[in-house]
């Protein structure tokens, strides 16, 4: 079996009832497992704009991109290569932060760049935003001190300006 | 001009030339009923909204034009599941009305409300709820555009029943609206003109070349563009089941059907061929077998509306996407372009390998002496000889689809009607039905078997009182067949639940308590006579009852997942 990669596709859609289920059960109907996804309105209030994290390997994705062009609502989908693209995500934590570690979890906090937004007795809640990698980075050094919760946002995309060639729009085959 | 929703609801359907809907009231589609009683539409009552899917399958298949179909909500909605599945794997265009709650009780589990938008997604081209009635107009407008353009298939809109009562001002949407309001949907129609020649190329090279037709050749009323292109290029072509009719079944270079119950030469052409011309056909698993198996030295040209069949089974050598008659005609001013047929290769030896499979093994079976149980392909060789040819035969799914589609002969486009894709079991007699409301003209007969027959035959009540007389052939074997045949084959002969009795039901009193004229068969003497006689009758629906040996396998077969190259041609003979 060919190895799995992690696809990012960015889906331009209108913004009307029902498309998300739409694109996710596209997905769901041929067992891909979405690994991350988000969806939000563009500057232009009647688009939305989803970002998908896929797991799979090209063939299908090829067939799943085809799928998607398919839907009326889906007006067009760019495959970015993580490459070629600017990611960021962002993650709220809360840390178990006694007297004893408090110091620790905020060195780490800002090592990182990250925000305290929130403090309680022996715990406090940070935010940090960035490349996926660099908060799975911020998570595993914080994991020692006892993480609580955790939640992330599932990443957003676009293409890098300079460097565009290899991330055009994925055409109708013809 | 101020209409309520279902006034306009009506008045869209008739601004679309729709001529006839099948369907059922309920409380939610209520108010969209009482505006038919002035309308010139004309409604068809089914008895069971599964039965009015399928007629409308039934009546696009035929007419080209989309099928109607206006049901209530909930278990309505859901009783319309399985011919939206049909209509979605076969790609046919269908618009289907669905009442649905009044707007304020929508989520709260009210009456007869079902997620008919969630559950009908995935079989459905496109579905769309209706919150205001104002929408209404463009709504409709637009379901009829997205089911009959590009690839077509179903389209369901979903209508609250207070979107139905309260008013709005009419307004008609333009072609260019609907367009410009659908900024997502742009079907590609036009093939691509340097693909088009490199394919030109392509079969002005092969020796062994098939054109390997599929369903979207019918979809885009491109008979007469093949035609031409076969007889240009003097090439074999095969018509799958979704295509018979598609190329007469009489002419020289028909090869007939291939795939898992397909005849010798033509699944073996394929497996031999240098290269395949596949025109809106889509490298079904019940045509390839075993992929990798499959025409393992032909380059495939592949042309289709649909981009996503493009490479999704099998990648194409040259791929065009495109309408296939537009794609066609074009393909038949290339070829021309180069020479046209003096300039084909000499495929002298490949035509003498065709004639020898076709004489070595030619479709075969051992009639039925007189006294004897009636063979199947017996029943269909006289209904074929005994019919017109441009007669619209239906059937159902199971030994009798195959029999039918092998035995009868099909020589005009949209004389064959069946469940393809989804082998929907119970599919013939309604779709016998709306082929006949759409084509009153033409005779058509259902090929049904027993245990298909007893999924829908309720519709014969339907028939009867509007007076549509189609003609029943059931194929009765007393058995699911077809299952009947893999356990012998695969089950090591043990009988598991296929059973289900020669004579109960009795078909021909509960023929007859439907309104239909009722004729069983039992001798193969007797088999022309009745057909002859169920013939002549036009003012009621005919159901004959065959008798037939429930032994009878169908063959050739290809076991599912092998290779063709493994085909069956007959009880313990493989092929190759
Ligand atoms: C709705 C549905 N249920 C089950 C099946 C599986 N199936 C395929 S063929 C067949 C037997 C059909 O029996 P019959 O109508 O008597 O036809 P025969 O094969 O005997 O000619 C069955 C059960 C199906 N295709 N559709
Ligand atoms: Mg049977």
């Amino acid at each position: 079996m060919a190895e799995r990669k992690l696809h990012i596709l960015s889906v331009l859609v209108q913004n009307r009832a029902g498309v998300l289920a739409r694109v996710s059960g596209l997905f769901a109907r041929r067992a891909y497992n979405i690994e991350s996804l988000a969806v939000a309105p563009t500057d232009d209030p009647a688009l939305s704009r989803i970002t998908i994290v896929v797991a799979v390997e090209s063939t299908p994705l090829e067939q799943i991109t085809k799928q998607l062009f398919k839907l009326v609502d889906v007006l067009k989908i760019t495959e970015l290569d993580p490459a070629e693209a600017v990611e960021r995500e962002l993650l709220l934590v809360s840390v178990r932060a006694t007297p004893e570690t408090r110091g620790h979890v905020t060195e780490v906090v800002s090592i990182f760049e990250g925000t305290i937004v929130d403090v309680g007795h022996d715990s406090l809640t940070a935010s940090l935003a960035g490349r996926p990698a660099k908060l799975d980075d911020f998570a595993e050094l914080l994991r020692p001190f006892g993480i609580l919760e955790l939640q992330r946002s599932g990443r957003v995309a676009l293409p890098r300006h300079d460097r565009t060639a290899r991330t055009a729009p994925i055409r109708k085959v013809s | 001009m101020q209409l309520t929703g279902a006034q306009a609801l009506i008045k869209s359907l008739e601004m679309e030339g729709v001529e006839v809907a099948f369907g059922l009231p309920g409380g939610c589609i209520l108010p969209a009923y009482d505006p038919i009683l002035e309308s010139a539409l004309r409604h068809i009552l089914v008895r069971h909204e599964q039965g009015a899917g399928h007629m409308a399958e039934g009546y696009a298949h035929v007419t080209g034009r989309p099928g109607v179909c206006i049901v209530t909500s909930g278990p309505a909605a859901t009783n319309l599941v399985t011919p939206l599945m049909d209509a979605y794997m076969d790609s046919i265009p269908m618009v289907a009305i669905t009442g649905q709650v009044p707007t304020h009780a929508i989520g709260t589990d009210a009456f007869q409300e079902c997620d008919t938008l969630g559950i009908t997604r995935s079989v459905t081209k496109h579905n769309e709820l209706v919150m205001t009635a104002q929408d209404l107009p463009r709504v409709m407008r637009e379901a009829f555009h997205i089911a009959t353009t590009g690839r077509p298939g179903p389209v369901l809109v979903d209508v609250p029943k207070d979107v139905l009562t309260s008013l709005m001002d009419w307004h008609w949407p333009s072609e260019g609206d609907i367009v410009a309001g659908l900024p997502g949907y742009r079907p590609t129609t036009r093939g691509n003109g340097r693909m088009i020649k490199e394919a030109a190329r392509l079969i002005g090279e092969a020796r062994k070349p098939v054109l390997y037709v599929g369903g979207g050749v019918l979809k885009a009323r491109a008979a007469e563009a093949l035609r031409a292109l076969a007889e240009l290029t003097g090439i074999p072509v095969v018509t799958t089941l979704m295509a018979r009719g598609a190329f007469p079944d009489s002419h020289p270079q028909c090869l007939g059907m291939p795939g898992m119950h397909g005849n010798y030469t033509a699944v073996t052409s394929m497996q031999n061929s240098d290269l395949l011309i596949a025109l809106g056909a889509r490298f079904d698993d019940r045509v390839t077998g075993k992929v990798s198996g499959f025409a393992p030295d032909a380059k495939i040209i592949h042309v289709d509306v649909d981009p996503a069949e493009l490479g999704k089974v099998r990648r194409p050598d040259v791929p065009i996407v495109g309408d296939c008659r537009l794609v066609i005609e074009e393909l038949v001013q290339a070829v021309t372009a180069l020479g046209g047929l003096e300039a084909q290769p000499d495929r002298t030896a490949w035509w003498e390998q065709l004639r020898a499979w076709q004489e070595q093994q030619p479709l075969r079976y051992q009639p039925a002496e007189p006294g004897e149980g009636l063979k199947p392909q017996q029943v269909i060789e006289s209904l074929r000889d005994l019919t017109p040819e441009d007669t619209i035969v239906t059937s159902g799914v199971g030994q009798h689809q195959m029999f039918a589609s092998q035995y009868y002969r099909f020589e005009q486009p949209y004389t064959w009607v069946n469940s393809g894709g989804l082998g929907t079991m119970g599919f013939s007699v309604p779709a016998a039905i709306g082929a006949k409301v759409g084509r009153p003209d033409k005779m058509v007969w259902a090929v049904d078997g027993d245990g298909c027959f007893q999924m829908t035959a309720q519709e014969l009540v339907t028939a009867s009182s509007e007076r549509i007389p189609v003609k029943v052939a059931i194929l009765n074997n007393a058995y699911l067949g077809m299952v009947r045949q893999w356990q012998e084959m695969f089950y090591g002969e043990r009988y598991s639940e296929v059973y289900l009795s020669p004579d109960l039901p009795d078909y021909v009193k509960w023929a007859e308590a439907m309104g239909c004229v009722a004729f069983r068969v039992e001798d193969p003497s007797d088999i022309a006579p009745t057909i002859e006689k169920a013939n002549s009758i036009d003012d009621r629906p005919v159901v004959v009852e065959f008798r037939t040996d429930s032994s009878e396998k169908v063959f050739p077969m290809v076991a599912a997942g092998q290779s063709n190259d493994d085909i069956i041609v007959a009880p313990d003979v493989t092929g190759s």
